[in-house]
């Protein structure tokens, strides 16, 4: 491996000036075809998706600080409602979980962790000088954008009793279709048609890059377990996103055109609608995070030095979540009127993708076991993020049962579950991911210092937002209500100090980003040393605009 | 390097997009699917239509069961629809005939078609009807009142059922909805003036 290393670094420093040569600015980034610079701008697109999804779990923070309405009066008025009555008001409500909902699955964990770690570090790591379809690659960013403008848009259009679509990101029939007149449902639903369709595209684009542009010696056998949680994640978005977009055109010539695919009116059901919208939206809590999956075992290898512990074991542990998670999701439907033993399927299926998880979760653990672990940056988020899913995984347990779920369902102690394993797991990898790839992507170095410190504010701040979100669910609290009986105004006080801890972290973490462009060191082509083998070492920090003009070999020894 | 010749990009991309399609025309597909599953199983409390032969052949037993009828209207919808027994025992396999009575309330023709389930939605796969007002849409003109007959059993097989046999009494429920051709799009289906 090494040695294949250094011919080609040479190889690469050789050809330095015709592989840099970049296009002028415009070509370069509204035209590009290069991974790279596309990955670039999924995470940048990511980061402000991120923001705007971040401020409106703000409003929404800020109005549960207190039992009453304080603050949608305002917020509706920001939406362009001249007067708002009682009933707009609330509907505000119900815009602003739908927005939060849809911005943060569809605009910033997805563009970021599949557009962008996996646009940089597929080809990278597969030793493929580009993506298999360049110029799709351009398109799914692009619909990607143009999806996010579309649900915009739709915040400031009626959807029924105000402006926006206030349907929750379920988008359930008959709220969603008689139940919202007015465009804004419309919008948000082109919203996810285009963000749908980019990404199928992506996911045809990782499919073929991985199977057929791997380095000589790259077997699959061999591919580094990022790559291989970017190709479970293709495949579970080639097969669960066409079936949302069924179901959401349906929704559209029910609400435009007098069908009654989920109108009891003329024959249909909407618990159909339930049934398609979960056969995706199961499989799409497992998008979000197997590729953090990926990188939380990249970064556990390399800051323990040693290789992943159980390679095979992890890699296939992956697959067998994608499967099953096709097979669970009438546990998001406990409560439709589902028999008994239709119930007791669900709940043992869904126990059982507890197994492949922890096999991951404790092949971690092995992984550091008797390694030289080094507490970087990286490292200390990717602890952080096998204990907070861990604890969300707990909780998933609990609320796989049927009859538990039953008094659960629809409270915070849902909110509470979900968000532990995405808005804590899989934006903690998130962040993992960027402290390790950071100055590969970028060629500067982040500050060390700052970026534990952005760690721990925001791991406080995250867990005073959600663990008592359990207590206020065991409680009763119902989830999507802008107020709530005074006995929760403690907790609901907790967290929303909580959100206000979590934003600092974010302040410290632009301010890194700015202290690394300022005046941080310049990057090495492996600056973290022994432990990081995977390919993407071997280049330059950042790498050549093309790389891999000669393709790496991979030696029959290499470990992974 | 060895003779290795991967194949084309674009071939290898044909068949994850022949997938992708694939699983949008089963996305659709399981509009009528769902519906099949639903009729078969009695899924969702979905009652079983037989014709007289079928019925003929069912044998009583002397375990009796207690069936509640329920009626009710979409909201908008200015029909009034109640049944005329609130329960009925009958034995198991034994037909009966429960009458409902409609009357439109409205100035103008309607015509509406039922929809029905029963409750608890697991035994939809025993509760048979051999005729039933909801096999077809009716139409009641301005001021109209109509008694409608629903003639069902209960299927003997329910006795053989853990999960069923226990069950002392059945709800069947119609709910009016208007055709979309007389007027559908003029309800406040809401209910909240908007």
């Amino acid at each position: 491996m090494a040695t294949t290393a250094d011919q080609f670094q040479a190889h690469a420093e050789d050809h330095h000036h015709g592989a840099d040569h970049k296009p002028p600015f415009f070509a370069r980034w509204f035209m590009s075809t290069n991974h790279k610079d596309i990955g670039t701008m999924y995470l940048i697109f990511a980061i402000i998706a991120g923001i705007v999804g971040g401020a409106f779990s703000g409003m929404m923070r800020v109005e549960l600080a207190e039992p009453g309405i304080q603050y949608l009066d305002t917020f509706a008025r920001w939406f362009g409602a001249t007067n708002p009555d009682f009933n707009s008001t609330l509907h505000t409500w119900n815009v602003l979980i739908t927005a939060h909902g849809l911005i943060m699955v569809f605009f910033m964990v997805m563009p970021a962790i599949i557009g962008g770690f996996g646009n940089w570090f597929v080809p990278l790591m597969i030793g493929a000088p580009d993506m298999a379809f360049p110029r799709m690659n351009n398109i799914s960013f692009w619909l990607t954008v143009a999806g996010f403008c579309s649900l915009l848009c739709s915040a400031f259009v009626p959807g029924g009793m105000g402006n926006g679509a206030g349907t929750g990101w379920t988008v359930y029939a008959p709220l969603s279709t008689y139940g919202s007149t007015g465009p804004a449902v419309d919008f948000g639903i082109f919203a996810l048609h285009l963000a749908g369709a980019g990404s199928i595209m992506g996911a045809i684009n990782f499919i073929t890059t991985i199977f057929n542009m791997r380095a000589p010696g790259m077997t699959m056998h061999k591919m580094p377990l990022f790559v291989w949680s970017v190709l479970v994640t293709a495949f579970l978005l080639l097969l669960a996103l066409p079936v949302l977009a069924a179901a959401i055109t349906m929704l559209l010539t029910d609400r435009n055109f007098g069908t009654t695919f989920f109108d009891p009116a003329g024959g249909g059901d909407p618990v159909l609608y339930q049934h398609l919208f979960w056969f995706f939206g199961h499989p799409e809590v497992y998008i979000m995070i197997l590729p953090a999956f990926g990188i939380i075992s990249q970064i556990v290898s390399t800051f323990s030095k040693k290789p992943v512990f159980g390679y095979l074991g992890m890699a296939y542990a992956m697959v067998a979540i994608g499967v099953v998670g096709f097979i669970v999701w009438a546990h998001h439907m406990y409560t439709t009127g589902l028999s008994v033993n239709t119930k007791m399927y669900f709940t043992a299926a869904t126990m059982v993708i507890a197994v492949p998880t922890g096999v991951k979760i404790f092949s971690w653990i092995a992984t550091m076991w008797g390694g030289s672990v080094e507490f970087k940056s990286p490292m200390v988020w990717a602890l952080g993020f096998i204990f907070l899913f861990t604890v969300g995984g707990v909780t998933g347990v609990v609320l796989a049962n049927g009859g538990i779920d039953d008094v659960l369902h629809d409270t915070y102690y849902v909110v509470a579950h979900f968000h532990y394993v995405l808005s804590l797991g899989a934006v903690t990898g998130l962040f993992a991911g960027f402290y390790y790839w950071f100055p590969k992507m970028s060629g500067r170095m982040h500050s060390e210092l700052l970026a534990h410190i952005h760690f721990w504010v925001f791991f406080v701040g995250v867990n005073l937002i959600f663990f008592p979100m359990h207590f206020l669910g065991l409680q009763g609290m119902p989830r999507r209500y802008p107020d709530y009986a005074e006995a929760y105004t403690q907790w609901n006080q907790v967290a929303t100090d909580g959100y206000m801890i979590m934003a600092a972290s974010l302040v410290i973490w632009f301010a890194n980003i700015i202290y690394a462009f300022t005046a941080g060191k310049k990057a090495e082509g492996n600056y973290w040393g022994e432990g990081a083998t995977t390919l993407e070492w071997t280049l330059t920090s950042p790498p050549p605009f093309h790389q891999y003009e000669t393709l790496p070999v991979i030696e029959a020894t290499h470990h992974h | 390097m060895a003779e290795r010749k991967p194949r084309s990009n674009v071939r290898t991309a044909a068949i994850p997009a022949v997938v992708a399609l694939g699983m949008l025309g089963m996305g659709f597909a399981a509009v009528p699917l769902y519906r099949m599953f639903c009729q078969v199983t009695g899924f969702q409390g979905t009652t079983q239509r037989v014709d007289e032969a079928q019925a003929a052949t069912v044998k009583v037993h002397d375990n009796t069961i207690s069936i509640r009828f329920d009626a009710n209207v979409e909201r908008g919808m200015p029909w009034e629809f109640k049944p005329l027994q609130v329960t009925d025992t009958v034995s198991i396999g034994a037909r009966d005939m429960a009458i409902f009575w409609a009357k439109n309330d409205s100035d103008h023709d309607i015509t509406g078609t039922a929809s029905f389930n029963v409750e608890p939605a697991y035994v939809g796969k025993y509760f048979n009807k051999i005729q039933c007002f909801c096999f077809t849409s009716q139409t009641l003109k301005a001021g109209q009142e109509i008694r409608m007959p629903v003639l069902y059993y209960v299927d003997p097989a329910i006795l053989d059922d853990d999960l069923a046999k226990d069950v002392q009494q059945i709800t069947l429920s119609y709910t009016f909805h208007p055709d979309a051709a007389s007027g559908a799009k003029a309800l406040d289906r809401t209910g909240s003036g908007v």
